[in-house]
């Protein structure tokens, strides 16, 4: 076998090595996607109701609380970044650090301090890389987070909600995160989380909410509270938290296998295309070597045959 | 006889929902029973079992479930369970939630000893 070809059948071996890696990381994420779905699809529910109540105190009682008021001069505010541990998902984790740095420039340039608490490795290491401080940080249940795992999460955000700014405490929460919409578009976006905002443009959490303020607004005050209006959002408020951080985390987790899987199916396009080419200019080279080959035969015998020509003479 | 749509939800998953003609569930000022046409209310929910009177056919069912924390929210007779954690009776594992009270006991870790004796008290509570 020639020089040549044996390159081309060396590196056509590689690359279909590397897409069968590939290809098998595609169906790995595109099960995970399904999974990852139905959970977001089952936490639902949950959410909703919680929202519901929320919005029955915040219409049916006038009391002041994080919850539902908005400071008058924020001083600090806490940004909660949710990545993923691991790459091989195209953009989905610059795209979430990118969003982050543009709100907080946003909430600096309002001037307010961002404490930035990090979901996931590839948002630590981008931050230690870079030696900028983090509030607090939590790896190794990006892919299959739990309810657990929120509330780990959302407990030191509360805390920090609870505590006087002069303290080190916040006045506002916000939380990037990549959200899906389907297996083809996953955007990073950025809530305020706490206090709440009534914003219709936020879609469906924020569209329950309208309505059932509006509904609410009829039998304003008639909610009967135990213990106490006060009481409750007490036990409200980091319920909240924890229930939005857990969707968020679900979110982030499906847009990730989402994204893993389309970077991985482009890489198999990819190897496929390489395959082709490669497998092109292999047979080019065996065509060239059979081609040389005969050529030279038919050199030999003629030169033999012009010799014994010339001997019979 | 008059009824009220029940939705008991935990964090990760809807539990059931239905018909019920009377819900009982604990808040910290003590048991409250909640039947259809009650007034709107918002209560913190104690971790204990939650009793559902199921609707339809005579006496009707009854489905209990353990709570572990959350909220009830009752409004235009719709009531709303919510819970960080809820297992209906019938899901308990008595044995795993017996362990589970001894190994508390013996770890006195007051949590886990009363997240197990609701455990126990929901299945006692359906037999």
């Amino acid at each position: 076998m020639g020089a040549q070809m044996r390159v081309y059948k060396r590196r056509i071996r590689s690359v279909s090595a590397t897409k069968k890696i590939t290809k098998a990381m595609e169906m790995i994420a595109a099960s995970r996607v399904v999974k990852a779905q139905r959970q977001v699809a089952a936490s639902t529910p949950y959410a909703t109701e919680l929202t519901r109540a929320v919005t029955a105190v915040a219409a049916g009682s006038d009391i002041r609380h994080p919850l539902t008021t908005e400071v008058e001069r924020p001083v600090r505010a806490a940004v909660l970044l949710i990545t993923s541990d691991r790459g091989l998902a195209g953009g989905y984790n610059s795209n979430a650090i990118k969003q982050t740095e543009a709100l907080t420039n946003r909430l600096t340039g309002e001037g307010r301090q961002v404490d930035h608490y990090v979901v996931g490795r590839k948002g630590v290491s981008y931050f230690g890389f870079r030696e900028r401080p983090v509030a607090e940080s939590w790896t190794g249940f990006t892919d299959n987070p739990t309810y657990a795992d929120a509330k780990k999460v959302a407990a030191p955000l509360i805390d920090a909600l609870n505590r006087q700014t002069s303290e080190g405490g916040v006045d506002e929460i916000h939380i990037v995160y990549t959200e899906f919409h389907s297996m083809m578009t996953q955007t990073a976006v950025d809530k305020r989380l706490l206090p709440i905002v009534f914003d219709k443009t936020a879609e469906e959490s924020a569209e329950v909410f309208e309505e059932a303020r509006k509904k609410e607004q009829e039998y304003q005050a008639l909610y009967d509270f135990e213990p106490s209006a006060d009481g409750v959002l007490d036990a409200l408020l980091p319920r909240y938290v924890e229930s939005r951080v857990y969707n968020a985390l679900l979110q982030s987790a499906a847009s990730k296998h989402a994204a893993t899987r389309r970077a991985m199916k482009s890489a198999t396009d990819n190897a496929e295309e390489l395959i082709k080419s490669l497998t092109r200019l292999a047979n080019q080279a065996r065509q060239a070597e059979i081609t040389q080959e005969i050529s030279e035969i038919v050199g030999g015998a003629n030169a033999l045959a012009d010799a014994s020509a010339g001997s019979d003479r | 006889m008059a009824e009220l749509h029940v939705e008991l939800v935990a964090a990760d998953r809807s539990v059931w929902s239905g018909e019920a003609t009377r819900v009982i569930a604990r808040t910290p000022s003590g048991d409250i029973g909640i039947m259809p046409g009650h007034q709107p209310l918002l209560t913190v929910l104690e971790s204990g079992p939650v009793t559902i009177r199921t609707a339809g056919g005579g006496d009707g069912g009854t489905v209990v479930a353990a709570v572990h924390g959350g909220f009830i929210s009752f409004a235009d007779n719709k009531l709303s369970l919510l819970a960080e954690i809820a297992e209906l009776s019938e899901e308990i594992d008595v044995e795993r939630a017996e362990r589970a009270l001894e190994r508390a006991k013996s770890d006195a870790d007051a949590e886990a000893e009363r997240r197990a004796e609701v455990r126990l008290l929901a299945v006692a509570g359906v037999r």
